[in-house]
């Protein structure tokens, strides 16, 4: 259930330091974070549901876990309660997806001429 | 860490290789499209016997060794091979083959037969006779340490890496302790997690495997210049390919890996396999590696999988001829809008309900029942989808012949 109160992420991996948001997030909200080792936090921003929210502070340069693995690196300082996304995080494989369309996922380095 | 998985309760049909099977099927196999009508008339209103064919006249070595494993199947108990009788891909020689192994098999050609009707009763007419012999096949207790269970992931959401994909991966742990085999594969979709899969080695020559199959995926992303992750991926949440391998290399659990497959090959011994589905980069480039999930599918029963497990966010409707499929989804609301489609609602650990290790229990039991001859439920539905294409994961060495 949604509320304005509180909501769900999930956590894979007690080393993670990403959680998966299962409900939207709004700003302010407290977030009930389940999974390996539970916590309580709250979103620094809105956030859609099935994207990740830092658990901890991130500095840059730092590596984003998730499974208990880095899949990839924190490109600016990421505070707790923030989206970590395609703004703020590189794949070290797939240099294109750092360019993509922040919320829709969408190419903007393809020439349609 | 998981729980013991319970024994298994069902009997397998006993092959002459050892192999036990959780099905006695007829198979009838076509060697060119020209014969797929005749050999799917042939089948119809006959629910043992299920139909694959290669849709090509032009033969190809993958497709054979591929057409070759899934006849010889645990699963299937005989076979008929029917060609038009102007293809490349010869229906004698398959026959002789699986008749090596001790199965009752047959062929003809269409056109000595006298065309679609009488080659339909011909073919209604030899199944009728095998299926005969295939009454007499012992039927014995049947083991976990017997079985072989193949999984891919299709539909793919953020629900796959979170609740289906690591309810397989622990199943997997489980069935890998009993002493049966588990295949994972879609090495492609395993870009970023090369130190993940080597420290997963169990020797020497696995790591030289996968350090070999993974460094061809790595050059197959590159040369196609396209990673698996599309901006439907993006948009749903995933920020990075690594993010979307881990989440798909979840179904792996965390025994250590064995060693690497190639399509049509079955694992030497059991334990955790990596199947690799990867082409080689041949005269018609690396071709496709894997264009549908049924292909994926097909491959995972060919490594003689005698049940295969396919884990969906967004919902799937296919089957598979031979192996029964058992369909796995983490996303809740698609399970409730696809029950009639979908097996095992594994979305109950997200909403703190269950544990992983609980869900992967249910699982088992599930599969349990599936090979004791209880319908899956695309098996129930009638779906038998299958694809055969052209690849190569032969290609001679460059100093060989006039590739020079």
């Amino acid at each position: 259930m949604n509320s304005l109160e509180t909501n769900k992420a999930f956590r894979i991996d007690s080393h993670d330091n990403v959680a998966t948001l299962l409900e939207p997030a709004y700003t302010g909200q407290r977030l009930v974070v389940v999974g390996a080792l539970p916590v309580n936090l709250t979103a620094a921003e809105s956030i859609e549901a099935w994207h990740k929210v830092a658990l901890t502070a991130i500095p840059a340069n730092q590596p984003i876990i998730k499974y208990g693995i880095v899949i990839g690196v924190a490109t600016r300082d990421i505070t707790a309660g923030q989206w970590v996304h395609l703004h703020n995080c590189h794949s070290c494989f797939d240099e294109r997806s750092s360019t993509l369309d922040l919320h829709s996922g969408a190419p903007q380095d393809t020439t349609y001429a | 860490m998981h729980k013991q998985l319970t024994s298994l309760h069902g009997t397998g049909y006993l092959r002459p290789d050892g192999r036990k099977g959780v099905r006695n099927l007829v198979l009838v196999v076509y060697t060119v499209q020209c014969a797929s009508h005749v050999a799917h008339a042939i089948a119809d209103h006959e629910p043992d016997t299920h139909v694959i064919g290669f849709p090509g006249c032009y033969d190809n070595q993958y497709a054979i060794r591929l057409l070759l494993a899934l006849a010889r199947h645990p699963n299937v108990g005989a076979c008929l091979c029917v060609g038009l009788g102007c293809e490349y891909t010869q229906p004698q020689r398959l026959a002789e083959k699986i008749a090596e192994s001790g199965r009752p098999a047959e062929w003809f050609f269409i056109q000595d037969t006298g065309g679609t009707a009488n080659s339909i009763a011909k073919g209604k007419r030899l199944i009728a006779q095998m299926r005969e012999r295939l009454r007499s096949v012992p039927q014995v207790p049947l083991a976990w340490a017997d079985m072989v269970i193949g999984c891919e992931c299709g539909g793919s959401d953020a629900t796959s890496g979170l609740a289906g994909n690591p309810t397989v991966g622990h199943f997997f742990d489980a069935l890998v302790d009993a002493g049966g085999t588990a295949i994972f594969e879609e090495i492609v979709e395993a870009i970023g997690l090369g130190d993940q899969l080597l420290k997963r080695a169990a020797t020497p020559q696995a790591r030289q495997e996968i350090d070999a199959a993974y460094g061809k995926a790595v050059a197959y992303c590159q040369a196609v210049r396209q990673y698996s992750v599309s901006p439907g991926n993006f948009a749903g949440g995933l920020t990075t390919i690594e993010e979307k391998s881990m989440g798909a290399i979840a179904k792996s659990g965390s025994r250590p890996i064995q060693g690497v497959i190639k399509v049509g090959q079955a694992p030497p011994h059991p334990g955790l396999w990596l199947l690799n589905s990867v082409p080689d980069e041949h005269f018609m480039q690396f071709g496709y590696t894997n264009p549908n999930d049924t292909e994926g599918l097909m491959d995972l029963i060919a490594a003689g999988s005698q049940v295969v497990l396919f884990v969906t966010g967004r919902g799937s409707v296919i089957g598979s001829p031979i192996a029964p499929l058992v369909k796995i989804t983490g996303n809740s609301q698609t399970y409730h809008k696809m029950e009639q489609d979908m097996d095992f609602d594994a979305s109950r650990v997200l909403r703190g309900e269950t544990t992983l290790e609980e869900q992967a229990s249910e699982l088992s039991r599930l599969i349990g029942d599936v090979a004791a001859g209880e319908p899956s439920k695309p098996e129930r539905l009638g779906h038998r989808e299958y694809f055969i294409m052209y690849k190569h994961q032969d290609t001679p060495s460059l100093e060989q012949g006039c590739r020079q």
